[in-house]
């Protein structure tokens, strides 16, 4: 499994994810660095969290005219497997990848935690190796993570099933206590209708090794090397 | 220097010497060491290094009280900041320092820049910054300011740790009406270097390029040193141009750059412009070097223009630093720092004349000898005297006191407090963790991070409790050592050494400087006891209002190393049946204590006595029966006392709803005494009973008392037949107290 991971100003979760992949995971790591544009060879793409130029304007309203998108852009457009975290799922919604938006956390303050989170359908190549209900236990950490969505895009994305992640307690449940930013719905991660584009705000690098806490990050990235693995095999 | 005063014409008058800070006295020095009489602009200069916050001048002869060295000492005080080793050929990099007078002003910029700063004098010696801490004193809870200036201050550390990458890892925050008027912001941070690759603010090598790197200079911040070198009035909100603003995201670009540029050999030293920005930062380099660096102002990137020398050399503007690099060298700096987006601009040499030498467009505005800027400055030996009122503040007639009805309504008064209270509406505001690290969160006795690539781990604490100090500075400052090494041991970690905040009122009043002298000893004698050498440090006097101290507050942040990471104790209870027991003794002491002040309003009495060969003891044995897998959890015994850290072994788990407990102590004495005093040298352990020979053994072996006083069992603390309360009734009250009030 080849990965790219893009490096904007102001990522700060890079390090993070290129650890996991590299060195729990142990696959091939580059770094995408926001300035170059991107030749797409890459089995999968990873938008880490940070605070991409800042976001003095909006969270990831900036990234998405770096060059490096376009190619991404381009990748995803070929059915490339692209995953962004926290920030990088601000990203991929301003750059239009992903339905909905995120807005500022309901308290109006940061929010750091562990949340768990319930698999909503495995049916995706970044849940494929999860069962849907399955639960996973990871940490968010933004100010912006409130996800909001109009009504007619909400049930096209309960139609074609893309609300892969939803904030629920200990046995499954989503009541408002496990939400925790007043994300609509309690979704914490969506892809677009191909599902090939996945964005969610807890990260899961940092749920990858059980010294930091536990293993629910590794769903994601391992569904995804079975994916990549399923599409070469055929 | 005829030409000199031109750019800054206005003459030097005794008003003018006044308005800088400076006294008569300091001022005919000025004269002597010149030579001639100074212009504005290096009247400037003298005064922000004249300041106490720059020159350490009454401070300096006591700080010299304090053990600094030991064997894994690789930079002691002295440097931008401490420098230990750690093995495997790495250092760690840490160091505290104080954003007081700024926060209180603008509380959200003033916390920022804060951060901002120690990031900086961490990254500046070439170490990745991987976790911060901070400790926060503000006024009564019900003060009408109290939760804007909380809000602010937590948003402000938020806002700029979060953005910037590093993990805030822990911290303290307390409430007392003694901070109304001055609360205290003390930012910690620390960074991990390669051993050998440490950078040092060195301005070394006649004609060696000096570079100026990070953001553009603005007027901001112009006399921040100064105004956190003097007292405060009623109008502190007129300061508020003083206070720099942060921009966390240059920050993090100069982090990412500075760090790219250190793989290389390009540079010969480097320093953040933190106080007194290029002044002090160029000076201090010379001062290090014995030699001498001249400017030229022109090429200093401007942010505004019309910018006098003056304003141009006392900038604070943030997110700045100053390289002395080899000549051959300029080309790779400015390749690395446009590839980051950020300037950088060759401002000057490196001369053998030992002069800090400013030009404007070639005409010279300041030209001083460095050493009478560093090594010249004046230094005091201001009197010191035990005030009168000490006595009466330490009487304490403990018979007097009404005895409360209800022991149980008075653990869950004391749980709800501001002050006892769960953290966690601070904390859950703070990213703690990233960079992938966090072994343990906010919210035990000590954070624990790993050492990537290595089997070890770090562990990290702030303490001080202040009121203590207040009551008997030396008990108080020992008390903060003390405390901050058995948080350590708590987790099992071993204090490697300590970094100090300094937090006094003003220094020329003696029963401060009483205070302060005396609080050094008890920290000298603390740190000597066990071992742990102090490597870094701020002085921050002047926390006064309109002539009323703040309590003195000797914050210590200290960091311990772990051998083996995943060895570690946790305070939570984690399996019924597990025995409690007691390492320590109880002494009956009520004096300064939380519940004295909540439950009575009153702060009085002799703080509890720490006596340091049971102190190490007791952190010994907790260390080794950590190390050696026999402990289920281990809590010490602090604020609160033992009622109140056997209420946090059953209800601050993070995820889970906690366990109960059913406690039997033999006990004679008062039973408030018993639950709510705050001897020192305590530590709650849980474990197998099989176990429990074996800990026997090391305590035996560390001359420890230890008694088994329980039984982790349950749903409620059963406590001899004095208190009884639900877990999750406890946890409740707990978990809510400081939301309550400042939300």
């Amino acid at each position: 499994m080849r990965w790219g991971v893009a490096v904007f100003p102001g990522s700060c979760d890079d390090d993070d994810v290129v650890h996991s992949l590299r060195h729990v995971l142990g696959h091939d790591v580059r770094t995408l660095w926001h300035k170059d544009p991107f030749d797409g060879r890459c089995d999968g793409v990873v938008l880490p969290g940070g605070f991409s130029y800042g976001d003095y304007l909006r969270a990831g309203a900036m990234a998405r005219f770096a060059p490096v998108m376009q190619g991404i852009v381009d990748f995803a457009a070929t059915g490339g497997l692209v995953l962004g975290i926290c920030n990088g799922f601000q990203i991929l919604c301003e750059a239009g990848l992903l339905p909905g938006a995120l807005t500022r956390n309901e308290s109006l303050r940061f929010v750091c935690r562990r949340v768990t989170l319930r698999v909503e359908h495995a049916r995706s190549p970044f849940t494929r190796t999860a069962r849907p209900g399955d639960l996973l236990e990871m940490p968010v950490k933004h100010g912006e993570g409130r996800y909001y969505a109009d009504a007619l895009t909400l049930d096209e994305l309960r139609d074609h099933g893309q609300v892969l992640l939803r904030y629920a307690d200990a046995v499954g449940g989503t009541p408002d206590a496990a939400n925790p930013n007043g994300s609509v719905e309690n979704i914490a991660g969506v892809c677009n209708r191909r599902r090939n584009v996945f964005g969610l705000m807890p990260h899961p690098e940092d749920a990858t090794e059980e010294l930091l806490g536990g293993v629910g990050g590794l769903t994601i990235f391992s569904s995804m090397a079975a994916e990549v693995e399923r599409r070469n095999g055929a | 220097m005829s030409d000199a005063t031109s750019p800054a014409a206005a003459p030097v008058t005794p008003e003018v010497v006044h308005a800088h800070g400076l006294t008569d006295h300091e001022y005919a020095e000025i004269l002597r060491l010149l030579g001639r009489t100074p212009n504005l602009t290096e009247l400037g200069v003298f005064s922000v290094m004249w300041s106490e916050h720059c020159s350490y001048k009454s401070s300096r002869k006591h700080l010299k009280q304090l053990p600094t060295e030991g064997p894994r000492v690789l930079h002691g005080p002295g440097e931008n900041a401490g420098v230990m080793d750690i093995g495997d050929g790495l250092a760690v990099v840490f160091k505290i320092e104080s954003h007081n007078h700024p926060s209180f002003i603008e509380p959200y910029q003033g916390a920022a820049t804060g951060v901002g700063g120690i990031l900086r004098d961490v990254f500046t010696m070439g170490a990745r910054p991987i976790a911060s801490l901070n400790s926060l004193r503000f006024g009564a809870i019900l003060h009408p300011k109290t939760p804007y200036l909380v809000n602010g201050v937590v948003g402000g550390i938020g806002g700029y740790g979060n953005c910037v990458g590093v993990p805030t890892v822990g911290g303290d925050v307390y409430f007392d009406e003694c901070y109304d008027a001055n609360i205290l912001v003390n930012a910690f941070t620390l960074g991990l270097a390669e051993r050998d690759r440490i950078f040092t603010g060195k301005a070394r090598g006649a004609g060696n390029p000096v570079v100026y790197v990070g953001s553009k200079t603005g007027r901001d911040g112009v006399h921040g040193a100064t105004m956190a070198s003097e007292s405060f009035s009623e109008d502190a909100e007129q300061r508020r141009p003083t206070v720099q603003v942060g921009d966390p995201f240059t920050e993090k670009l100069l982090i990412e750059a500075c760090l790219e540029l250190m793989r290389t050999d390009a540079i010969v030293g480097i320093q953040d412009m933190g106080a007194a920005g290029l002044t002090s930062s160029a000076v201090e380099m010379a001062g290090r070097a014995g030699s001498g660096v001249e400017l030229e102002l022109a090429q200093v990137p401007l942010r505004e223009r019309g910018m006098t020398p003056y304003e141009i050399l006392l900038s604070e503007s943030q997110e700045r630093m100053l390289l002395v690099v080899h000549p051959e060298s300029v080309a790779e700096v400015r390749a690395i720092f446009e590839r980051w987006d950020l300037d950088a601009v060759v401002v000057g040499r490196v001369i053998d004349e030992p002069v800090f030498r400013v030009l404007s467009e070639g005409r010279p505005v300041a030209d001083i000898p460095v050493a009478a800027l560093t090594d010249a400055a004046p230094a005091y030996d201001r009197p010191a005297q035990r005030p009168p009122r000490q006595d009466e503040i330490q009487r304490l007639d403990a018979d007097a006191l009404p005895r409360p009805e209800s022991m149980t309504r008075v653990l869950e008064q004391l749980l709800g407090s501001p002050n006892l209270g769960s953290r966690e509406w601070v904390y859950r505001q703070y990213d703690h963790y990233v960079r992938g690290n966090t072994v343990l969160a906010p919210g035990a006795d000590a954070a624990v991070i790993r050492v990537k690539g290595t089997s070890r781990g770090l562990a990290l604490t702030v303490d001080c409790n202040a009121r203590y100090c207040y009551l008997d500075p030396h008990a108080g400052g020992m008390a903060a050592v003390a405390e901050a090494a058995r948080n350590l041991s708590c987790v099992g970690a071993t204090p490697l050494g300590l970094t100090d905040c300094l937090n006094f009122g003003n220094p020329e009043r003696e029963d401060v400087m009483w205070q302060f002298s005396q609080a050094i000893e008890g920290m000298r004698e603390a740190c000597l006891a066990l071992e742990v050498p102090v490597v870094s440090g701020n002085v921050s006097f002047y926390n006064e209002t309109d002539g009323v101290s703040i309590h003195p507050t000797p914050t210590v942040a200290m960091v311990g190393l772990l051998e083996d990471v995943t060895r570690i104790a946790t305070p939570w209870f984690k399996e019924e049946g597990d025995l409690v027991v007691l390492l320590g003794l109880n002494r009956d002491e009520l004096g300064g204590s939380e519940y004295l002040k909540v439950v009575h309003g009153q702060v009085a009495g002799k703080p509890p006595a720490v006596d340091l060969v049971l102190e190490r003891g007791i952190q010994r044995t907790c260390r080794l029966a950590v190390e050696q897998g026999l402990l289920s959890s281990a809590h010490d015994v602090s604020e609160g006392g033992l009622a109140v850290a056997l209420a946090e072994c059953c209800i601050a788990h993070p995820d889970r709803a906690g366990f109960g407990a059913v406690i039997e102590i033999e006990h004679r004495g008062r039973a408030d005494a018993l639950l709510f005093g705050e001897s020192h040298s305590r530590i709650v352990v849980s474990l197998k009973e099989r176990h429990c020979g074996l800990l026997q053994d090391i305590a035996t072996q560390e001359n420890v008392p230890m008694a088994v006083i329980g039984e982790v069992d349950g749903d409620r603390l059963a406590i001899n037949d004095l208190v009884r309360a639900p877990v999750q009734r406890l946890r409740n009250i707990w978990s809510t107290a400081l939301e309550r009030y400042v939300k």
